[in-house]
């Protein structure tokens, strides 16, 4: 254990320490972002009409959720090229360069993070109350109306606890996107290791460093939470970040919710 | 039309309705049958309801009564009969061999634009504020402009005696506050027929007169009504005919001086001394 070299990586990080924690919050943000929308769509053609669609989306999570982020992170980025159906280019978006393997990476986690929040989700709008659909088709609301209207903002309430742990897990995540190259924290730590040997002081420092990222969105969640309980509103009691950070607290803060106007 | 269906058509006239007789009945069910699995919950139930009438349906629970309601907007779909809603078969279209077909969901959600529906449990919506639950439905079916519906809103709230409690939420309001709003609300769709499925039932009885008030005063202005209720003081103060069911049937039907002073029937008989007393 070499505490100097630990401290230097702490205080004065090499850039690609810095370039890879960059990587590592942008592609989960963006990542989180579209696995919700994904996820959303998926439970709504799950719960729907077309019989296309539900076995669509069961099928799609079943598959997802059944397989590890790893092997689907492989077969997406190196197994379609291999087939030779499409390489992955960088991309070249408004002065931005995406290099191709971070295309893959943030498709991957989207895809796959879209499963689990398909199923969170669902159970959301189930928890919703059935008189409140019934009360907004009696008012002449169409389905998708009251889904839109009436039922979905109730159920996003309750989906943004889990969320926010979907997220502290997608941070950490990312880190297995380093078996198909992409230069994230976890790989930018592998590389310093190789070049110093030094195995354990660096990957605790790599440690420390996702440790103050999941803390860091522990106290933003917080304050989210606290906003919605100040607009008058929370579908469940917030979670103390005591809880949220040590962990406790039970079925307190599991998906309850505190039903419609009853 | 089976024949209980004509006889209770032909009380609903000798009832001394005296509107003509050629007006559409705004409510006109004609041998409906429910089965929820192998429960026969409406059993033959025959019933019209003319412009104007306030009907109060009672009997025990489970006697049926809020399933009746609940067909009259295809919350709930029918077994067996036919149910006409302002002269039209709601939530069905007839086929020419005289089959029933679901009608489609723009089409129901244009029927029931004219019909209120007020719960038993409010079903307020509890992220939005009161004026919000009541012009929400004018802004997103009628396409109303926003201000012009809430204005409108403000109003209907004013008129429930609520004009201070416009930019609450329900769950800062008392059980009676809410099924006022929920009034307010379904009235906001300027509806030609407003169902009451217990609306006082889940309420505290210090918290029961004003709902029945604001009742009272819709009646009073000419709404057609239907009211599944335990109120008898309010069956007979404001309705027009009262109904009697029990297992599914329509048990006897008729003015609330002869139904409830006088009734015919032994299961009437029974109901009312319990409820009575």
């Amino acid at each position: 254990m070499d505490w100097s070299m630990f401290w230097h990586l702490l205080v004065n990080p090499p850039s690609s320490f810095v370039s890879g924690a960059v990587k590592t919050i942008y592609v989960a943000v963006i990542s989180q972002a579209l696995g919700v929308g994904f996820g959303l769509l998926l439970a709504l053609w799950r719960r729907g009409r077309r019989l296309a669609l539900r076995v669509f989306a069961s099928g799609y999570i079943w598959i997802v959720r059944g397989t590890p982020v790893l092997v689907q992170a492989v077969l997406i980025y190196d197994g379609i090229s291999a087939l030779g159906l499409y390489s992955f280019p960088d991309l070249h978006l408004l002065g931005v360069s995406i290099p191709g393997v971070v295309q893959a990476g943030i498709i991957t986690l989207s895809l796959n993070e879209g499963a689990y929040m398909a199923e969170i989700i669902r159970a959301a709008i189930d928890s919703v109350d059935a008189g409140q659909t019934e009360a907004a088709e009696a008012l002449g609301m169409r389905g998708r109306q009251a889904m839109r209207h009436v039922v979905l903002p109730q159920a996003m309430r309750v989906v943004i606890p889990p969320l926010g742990n979907e997220f502290n897990n997608m941070l950490k995540v990312t880190s297995l996107l380093s078996v198909i190259g992409l230069q994230e924290l976890f790989l930018a730590g592998q590389d310093y290791n190789s070049a110093t040997l030094q195995t354990f002081t660096i990957f605790l420092a790599v440690a420390v460093y996702y440790i103050a990222m999941t803390t860091v969105w522990s106290f933003i969640q917080s304050a989210i939470e606290r906003r919605l309980e100040a607009k008058g509103y929370a579908a469940v009691e917030r979670m103390p970040l005591k809880v949220r950070l040590f962990g406790g607290g039970g079925d307190r803060f599991s998906m309850g919710y505190e039903r419609g106007a009853r | 039309m089976s024949e209980a269906g004509v006889a209770t058509e032909l009380d609903a006239v000798s009832n001394g309705i005296t509107h003509s007789a050629e007006a559409t009945p705004v409510v006109r069910a004609v041998a409906v049958h429910k089965w929820f699995g192998r429960l026969h919950v409406l059993d033959d139930v025959s019933l019209t309801v003319a412009q104007g009438e306030v009907v109060v349906v009672i009997g025990p629970s489970g006697s049926g009564k809020t399933t009746l309601l609940r067909c009259m907007n295809h919350l709930e779909r029918i077994s067996d009969g036919r149910m006409w809603i302002n002269g039209h078969l709601i939530g069905y279209r007839e086929a020419a061999d005289g089959r029933l077909l679901d009608e489609s969901e723009a089409e129901i959600a244009r029927q029931r634009e004219a019909i209120g529906f007020v719960f038993q449990h409010f079903n307020l919506f509890p992220h939005l504020r009161a004026i919000e639950n009541v012009a929400l439905a004018p802004i997103k079916v009628r396409k109303l402009e926003r201000d012009q519906a809430r204005a409108q809103a403000r109003q209907l709230l004013c008129r429930v005696g609520l004009e201070d409690k416009c930019e609450v939420y329900p769950r800062q309001l008392s059980g009676g506050q809410r099924q006022r709003v929920a009034i307010a609300r379904a009235l906001a769709m300027k509806p030609s027929l407003m169902l009451f499925d217990e609306p006082t039932s889940a309420l505290d009885p210090e918290m029961v007169g004003e709902v029945l008030e604001v009742m009272r005063e819709l009646a009073s202005e000419g709404m057609t009504m239907v009211v599944a209720s335990h109120e008898m003081g309010f069956a007979r103060s404001v309705a027009d005919r009262v109904v009697m069911m029990a297992e599914g049937r329509i048990v006897e039907s008729g003015p609330p001086g002869e139904l409830l002073d006088r009734p015919r029937e032994q299961r009437t008989q029974a109901f009312l001394s319990k409820v009575l007393h």
